[in-house]
């Protein structure tokens, strides 16, 4: 992690005669003006890209999930694109059950002050997973935790996929899924009593506690039995 | 206030046939009126009712007036557990951890319709009431409670201290859990918190 420090200056790629941002007044609810970035991505890309739609002024575009990765690495990387800011990572679920989970990331170019959004189809019935945008974006971690946590997605190449909101035990299943009932599947002191039956300090790895900071310097056997993959409080 | 006539708690009631001689319930006066104001609260704020909780400890309202001086940080300095707020279940082992390491005597208010029933919060992740983990001793209504509110549950809270006796030792048991379920109130009582919708496993949203 010694990568230098840059500032990044919003709008610093644009020309300097470019028009001051303003909020953009009377926008259509479909159609309208298309991110640059969506054209882009369809002469590099091709057939990987399946659907762009623009609505309220925003642009989507639907994207093959075998190619994610690869796809945001050239927005995050490309000098012409610069997507340097994961707004937000999250997915969508439709009462209409033969329609699939969809998961969105919303990226954001601060050089050149654009905002796209990518979407990728999980079809039900195959297994929900999709690639990491971790390596590019490590602010991705606790946004893939949750979206596993809420919808059961799985994210190939996170480093630590587990729950995040709900306790790691929990054995309910994903809330935010359409078929999880409001109130959770076990009735209301089987939930209880299993929430109290958790250790509430045996969820946090050391690392997670305040000496992540100086692990480094923690003594030897103590290291040793970190990496060994205790936990603390059992 | 004073809807229901309730016994003047600091008149001291002496019955000659009664086990108490006169020391000793000029005794209890005199301890109960020491504890009553002096209650050291443990403040356990999760959501919007910390935000009245606070505007109480504060100067306009001024806890300090009932011997709440001191916010106790520690629940080992506390007299009294105030949960102001929401208890989602991944909460529940600690404020029952918070509850156990009290030391006697020890009373808990709980403040604000979520503490006391889950309030709006019927749904996979909140505890529906904190009566289902800790004992309580004073429920405040309200979403949330304004800070006269709680003032007054306070007072209800030193009514309450001013009548106990020392002769009755049984106040003082430390209420151990079920060792079975961990829980204080059997669990078929919990589940008919969910009534009267049904129980929770047959209850979906989308009709799937």
């Amino acid at each position: 992690m010694t990568t230098p420090f840059t500032p990044m200056v919003s709008g610093s790629a644009l020309p300097i005669d470019a028009p001051a941002p303003a909020t953009s007044r009377n926008v259509a609810h479909r159609g309208g003006a298309v991110n640059p970035s969506a054209d882009a991505l369809r002469e590099k890309f091709g057939s990987a890209v399946r659907r762009v739609d623009v609505v309220w002024g925003e642009t989507s575009v639907v994207v093959d999930g075998t190619r994610l990765q690869e796809i945001v690495r050239w927005l995050h990387d490309d000098a012409a694109q610069r997507y340097e800011y994961l707004s937000d990572l999250t997915a969508v679920e439709f009462r209409d059950t033969e329609q699939p989970i969809e998961v969105v990331w919303h990226l954001r170019s601060l050089a050149y002050r654009r905002f796209l959004r990518l979407k990728v189809l999980l079809v039900k019935g195959a297994p929900l997973e999709v690639a990491s945008v971790w390596p590019i974006y490590k602010g991705a971690d606790w946004f893939e935790r949750e979206c596993y946590d809420m919808f059961g997605i799985r994210f190939a190449g996170h480093p630590d996929l587990r729950r995040i909101l709900m306790w790691e035990q929990y054995k309910e299943g994903f809330p935010l899924r359409k078929d999880f009932p409001l109130r959770g599947r076990f009735s209301r002191a089987e939930q209880l009593r299993q929430a109290l039956a958790a250790n509430p300090e045996a969820r946090y790895s050391m690392e997670e506690l305040s000496i992540a900071d100086a692990f480094e310097d923690l003594p030897q056997e103590m290291l040793a039995r970190l990496r060994s993959g205790e936990k603390t409080g059992e | 206030m004073g809807l229901i006539s309730r016994p003047q708690p600091d008149v001291v009631s002496y019955d000659p046939k009664g086990g108490d001689g006169w020391v000793t319930t000029r005794l209890d006066f005199l301890v109960n009126w020491g504890r009553a104001n002096s209650l050291w609260p443990m403040p356990f704020g999760t959501a919007c009712c910390a935000i009245e909780f606070m505007a109480s400890a504060a100067s306009q309202f001024d806890l300090a007036r009932f011997g709440m001086e001191r916010m106790s940080f520690s629940p080992r300095q506390a007299d009294v557990l105030i949960c102001a707020g929401r208890v989602p279940f991944k909460l529940a082992p600690v404020i029952r951890r918070i509850w156990q390491q009290m030391l006697q005597p020890k009373w808990c208010i709980s403040m604000g319709a979520c503490a006391s029933t889950g309030g709006m919060f019927d749904n996979y992740a909140v505890v529906q009431g904190i009566d289902t983990i800790i004992p309580v001793d004073v429920y405040v209504p309200g979403c949330p409670p304004r800070p006269e509110g709680l003032i007054y549950g306070i007072m209800m809270l030193q009514e309450k201290v001013k009548r106990e006796r020392g002769a009755d030792t049984s106040i003082r048991n430390e209420m151990d859990p079920d060792p079975t379920s961990q829980l204080y109130i059997p669990p078929s009582a919990i589940n008919e918190l969910s009534e009267p919708f049904g129980n929770s496993v047959n209850q979906t949203r989308s009709g799937l």
